[in-house]
């Protein structure tokens, strides 16, 4: 009987190719390992660096604003990719629930991607414009206010909980080195801030939410809530709407002609 | 024999590191799969939330991954290839601090683990969670360990290496190249971080690390183990070396290829996605090829799974890799991922292959090695047999109840009434349809943590209860 620790575990012939020319070199079966795990990364990822077979940009994608972009790390800090999508799938069902499917270019500055592989709770991808900023805080103070029957965690503490300026402008010095903001904008940051934040501020103060100040995290949450999926939209319904035209027109020429 | 008799054994072979991997890979799997059941019961009744930052699921659902994968897992392949690989090379570990070095880094890290996640500092790309300076600190404990690996390879007392070798080769190699790749990044604080990539080709990179983290820990070194402890335990040779061999091939060339199939039908480029989805369905050969390579290790020997614990894991352990590889290619399949992406289903998925596979395959090893480590026979035998039974049906509740609730959920999102509107247009009510299947998840949960708990005392109970009298031969002679 053999056994792993016998040296002969196996019924062939132990002098076979595989043992002569690999087994009883390491070195070499480690280099033929890796060149083994290498080969398929290397050709589903490297084309992606090419523009022609990469994801296409879509000129209106840009950069998060200061706000949006601390509203985004208050999202992967909270852990919300955990249970939310964003990526709407190009099914008749996904459009009619959540509007215009997904496009690779939507994503551009998102670092890190937040697509999600659980929906747990729904897409959000195109959650941007899809409530007032007071629904938001209703929301996130408690779920079941605005979703009766929802198992989403409520998050007071977002209501309390500041954000602060040294801190947005660290993570805009780290993604300026992937050309998302400029010195001059990280310089402005506590304006824009501020500027942005009094303006959601001024829209939970219409509807009657009066104890939210501009630095408080929920802001800046709903900032990157409002923001989301937007550009994109906005690009598609733009490229629709030139489709369609050039259609029209070039039937009309043709019935001219 | 002397290899394995206990006198040439204890000068010869550092099983003391084997110990404390082997202690550590239960307490964590407790402490990882308590937090399990947390999110559970969570997804069941939110209250339990408790309304805590650091107890909200979001935060707790990657310690329970983290938990599971990097200290659960990986501490129990290390008990193994420690163990394994010093008797297959007939020689001690290159180096015994090295050793220790990897063993305390390691729990170091899983602390910090810990730590870092519920505080909610995390780099979001799933199961590379922890924060840069700990990427750092696994960068350099996995590094020594590889030294660690290659140098006992390189004093060797056998000419060849034993196919087992082979699969823990390939984790050390593979692992290196994901973490270092995926976890590129540009710092911005002490714990947090942008990575280099962004959109789409961070996704990629991101599930080319997902797929193949699952793929180099929890399935190829498990092989490993598989290839060393199923037939020692079952005292027969691997059936077929030619199939160890091609399969072994395939498994490491396909398993990276399949990555694109976690976004089927996202932006990634079609070309890519086909190339995931075929080399996915592919993938279920060699996968098989491994599956059967084990189950007819044990031809001639079935009759002795009614007493032997450790054959009885195996077995069942071995048929959910079956299960759960046919499963998995079948998901890869553009027209079975639009249903049950995003679903339970992909949770019932996971949890065959990790609870089954995964963790049956090392309870095995936790059973096997005990005795023989301890030198003395295992407390109770009946508290084993019991533990196989609450494992086994804990697995099938939890995994029929969430494929139950996997295509109940998929299906109500796509349903479309007669005039072409959403028949279930508000998201909730396809959650609330959810919840008793979660409640039944839940029990399968606590009927599999409890048998572990049995596990756990019984091995403390054998290494408190000196009954050295009674010393078993670790490892009968083989009569030759
Ligand atoms: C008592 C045992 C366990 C229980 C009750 C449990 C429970 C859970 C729950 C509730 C989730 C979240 C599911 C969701 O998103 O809806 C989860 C996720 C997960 N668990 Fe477990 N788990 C257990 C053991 C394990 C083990 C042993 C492993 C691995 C070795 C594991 C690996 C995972 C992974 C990888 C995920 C994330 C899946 C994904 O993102 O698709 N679990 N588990
Ligand atoms: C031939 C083998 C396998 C293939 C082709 C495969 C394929 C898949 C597919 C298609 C998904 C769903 C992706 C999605 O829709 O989001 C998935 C998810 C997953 N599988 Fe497998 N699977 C295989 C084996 C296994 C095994 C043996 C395990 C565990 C031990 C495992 C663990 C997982 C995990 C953890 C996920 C969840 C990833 C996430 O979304 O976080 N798979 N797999």
């Amino acid at each position: 009987m053999s056994h792993p620790d016998n040296n002969s575990p196996q019924s062939p012939a132990p002098d076979s190719w595989h043992r002569r020319t690999l087994e009883h070199k390491s070195a070499l079966f480690a280099v033929l390992t890796t060149v083994a795990i290498s080969v398929g990364g290397l050709v589903e990822i490297v084309p992606l660096f090419t523009v022609s077979a990469g994801p296409q940009a879509i000129a209106e994608v840009t950069p998060y604003t200061p706000l949006e972009q601390a509203g985004r790390d208050i999202y992967s800090r909270e852990g919300c990719v955990q249970c939310h999508s964003q990526m709407v799938r190009p099914f008749r069902a996904e459009t009619l629930r959540y509007g215009e499917w997904s496009r690779a270019g939507e994503y551009t500055f998102d670092r890190p991607f937040l697509l999600g592989s659980r929906r747990i709770g729904p897409d959000l991808h195109r959650l941007g414009g899809k409530y007032p900023d007071v629904w938001h805080y209703e929301h996130m103070k408690d779920p079941r206010s605005t979703s009766p029957g929802s198992i989403m965690p409520a998050y007071p503490w977002l209501l309390e909980d500041r954000i602060d300026t040294a801190d947005v402008q660290a993570s805009m010095t780290a993604l300026s080195t992937f050309g998302h903001y400029t010195q001059a904008e990280i310089d402005a940051a506590p304006a824009a801030l501020a500027k942005q934040g009094e303006e959601i501020v001024g829209r939970l103060r219409q509807s009657k939410v009066e104890n939210i100040e501009a630095d408080h995290e929920i802001v800046a949450l709903i900032a990157y809530l409002q923001r989301l999926g937007t550009d994109g939209k906005k690009a598609i319904k733009d490229q629709v709407a030139q489709t369609e035209r050039a259609q029209g027109e070039a039937v009309a020429a043709g019935s001219a002609q | 024999m002397t290899a394995d008799s206990p006198a040439a054994a204890a000068p010869r072979y550092d099983d003391e590191i084997v110990k404390k991997f082997l202690l550590a890979t239960f307490i964590w799997g407790v402490v990882g799969m308590l937090v399990g059941a947390i999110l559970a019961l969570q997804l069941a009744w939110w209250p339990a939330n408790l309304g805590l930052p650091w107890t909200t699921f979001g935060r707790l659902r990657p310690l329970h991954t983290n938990a599971v994968i990097f200290a659960f897992t990986a501490n129990g392949l290390f008990t193994g290839i420690y163990y394994s690989m010093q008797r297959l090379l007939k020689t001690r570990m290159f180096n015994d601090t090295l050793s220790n070095i990897h063993f305390w880094g390691w729990q170091a890290i899983i602390v910090s683990a810990a730590i870092t996640l519920p505080l909610g500092m995390s780099q979001t790309h799933e199961y590379a969670e922890l924060i840069w300076p700990i990427d750092l600190a696994i960068a350099v404990v996995w590094v020594l360990f590889a030294v660690n690996f290659f140098g006992t390879i390189a004093v060797r007392k056998v000419k060849h290496l034993y196919v087992a070798i082979w699969f823990y080769m390939s984790m050390v190699i593979t692992i290196t190249v994901l973490h270092v790749v995926n976890n590129l990044a540009m710092p911005a604080t002490l714990t947090r971080s942008y990575p280099v990539f962004s959109g789409m080709t961070d996704a990629l990179v991101q599930w080319w690390y997902g797929h193949n983290a699952v793929g180099f820990l929890l399935t190829t070194p498990m092989l490993g183990l598989m290839y060393y402890f199923l037939p020692k335990a079952a005292e027969r040779p691997v059936y077929s070396y030619r199939l160890s061999i091609i399969h072994f091939w395939a498994l490491v060339f396909l398993y990276i290829w399949a990555g694109p199939h976690h976004l089927l039908y996202s932006g990634l480029p079609d070309w890519a996605q086909t190339l995931g989805m075929i080399f996915s369905v592919v993938l279920i050969a060699p996968s098989w090829g491994g599956m059967l390579n084990g189950l007819l290790t044990l031809r001639g020997a079935w009759d002795r799974l009614r007493s032997d614990a450790v054959l009885k894991f195996f077995v069942v352990g071995i048929t959910f890799y079956g299960m759960s590889t046919f499963e998995g290619p079948m998901m890869s399949i553009r027209a079975v991922n639009a249903l049950s992406h995003y679903t339970d289903w992909t949770i019932g998925h996971v949890h065959s292959g990790a609870l089954g596979w995964v963790g049956m395959s090392l309870f095995a090893v936790g059973y096997y090695l005990v005795p023989r480590l301890w030198k003395r026979p295992l407390h109770n035998e009946g508290w084993a047999t019991a533990h196989f039974w609450l494992a086994t049906i804990g697995i099938v509740l939890y995994v029929v109840a969430m494929w139950v609730s996997g295509i109940t959920q998929g299906l109500m999102w796509r349903a479309i009434d007669d005039v072409g509107q959403l028949q279930y247009p508000n998201f909730v009510d396809t959650v609330i349809k959810l919840v008793p299947f979660y409640w039944i998840r839940l029990g399968g949960g606590l009927m599999y943590l409890s048998g572990l708990v049995l596990m756990l005392v019984n091995i403390g109970l054998t290494i408190a209860g000196s009954r050295p009298d009674q010393a078993i031969n670790p490892s009968p002679a083989p009569a030759k």
